[in-house]
């Protein structure tokens, strides 16, 4: 995975927008992409070609169609990379002082 | 319809990643201690296993061309009113790219808004994240070693 494509493609308000729409509803064509959206056609086409890229959506045809999905993958692995284990580290320092406080109290 | 894809790239090649999907003792370590009973056949039955002897999900094989596709039939088996839906299709996909493969799963049914398919796409993120883990470093992710106690 490219870790930098992704933070990249995320690195963007409208593209999390079209992430968020897609995590609403999977499998969306461009054209119901647009709907309501402040981007003319081309620019939602431009920032779905960045986010398919980066990996964070594929995108399959079926019939006339290309369907857009949300491959939840990559952000997965970024949150295991990046986020998962400083929260486990802070999880087990509040794990050690709560037991550091409590065996102290066990000696008075 | 309801259709979810998973794209993962995994520096390995498709023979080991082929195995690490098929073979028990690569399941067991990565996808939550399951494994698969089946043969590997075309048409033959399929049943993901739970460690506590309970049969996950079941089904069939659909397709199998080793080391580059396999498709099953299957329904889940231990949730009862996800089990109600009845079949999905999940399709694995290894195409080698340079030093990498690239791991498409898809999971659909023809059901709109498939509680199943919203199950399973909790599911699959962390099952391949795990997956991608062991075959690069060896080791799996510590969530997904163990069976969740109670489920």
């Amino acid at each position: 995975m490219d870790t930098d494509a992704v933070f990249k493609a995320l690195a963007d308000s409208h593209r999390r927008k079209l992430l968020d729409r897609l995590f609403a509803k999977n499998g969306q064509r461009l054209s119901e992409l647009c709907v309501g959206l402040d981007m003319t056609r081309q620019a939602v086409s431009k920032h779905l070609g960045i986010l398919e890229r980066a990996n964070v959506v594929v995108a399959i045809r079926s019939g006339r169609d290309k369907l857009h999905y949300l491959n939840p993958v990559p952000i997965h692995d970024i949150a295991e990379r990046w986020i998962g284990k400083y929260e486990r580290l802070r999880l087990h320092a509040l794990h050690d002082l709560k037991k550091y406080l409590e065996d102290q109290g066990d000696n008075l | 319809m309801t259709r979810f894809i998973y794209v993962t790239y995994i520096r390995t090649t498709p023979e080991k990643l082929w195995d690490a999907l098929t073979q028990p003792e690569f399941t067991r370590a990565y996808w939550s201690e399951t494994w698969h009973d089946t043969t590997w056949k075309p048409g033959s039955s399929w049943k993901l296993m739970i460690p506590d002897g309970r049969v996950g999900d079941s089904g069939e094989v659909v397709e199998i061309e080793k080391p580059k596709r396999l498709v099953l039939k299957w329904r889940n088996e231990f949730l009862p009113e996800i089990r109600e839906e009845g079949y999905s299709r999940c399709v694995f996909e290894l195409q080698p790219q340079g030093d990498m493969v690239k791991l498409t799963v898809t999971q659909e049914m023809d059901t709109p808004e498939s509680k199943f398919i919203a199950n399973v796409s909790s599911g699959w993120p962390v099952i391949l994240s795990s997956l991608k883990s062991l075959l690069e470093t060896g080791d799996a992710l510590e969530a997904t070693k163990h069976w969740p106690k109670g489920m």
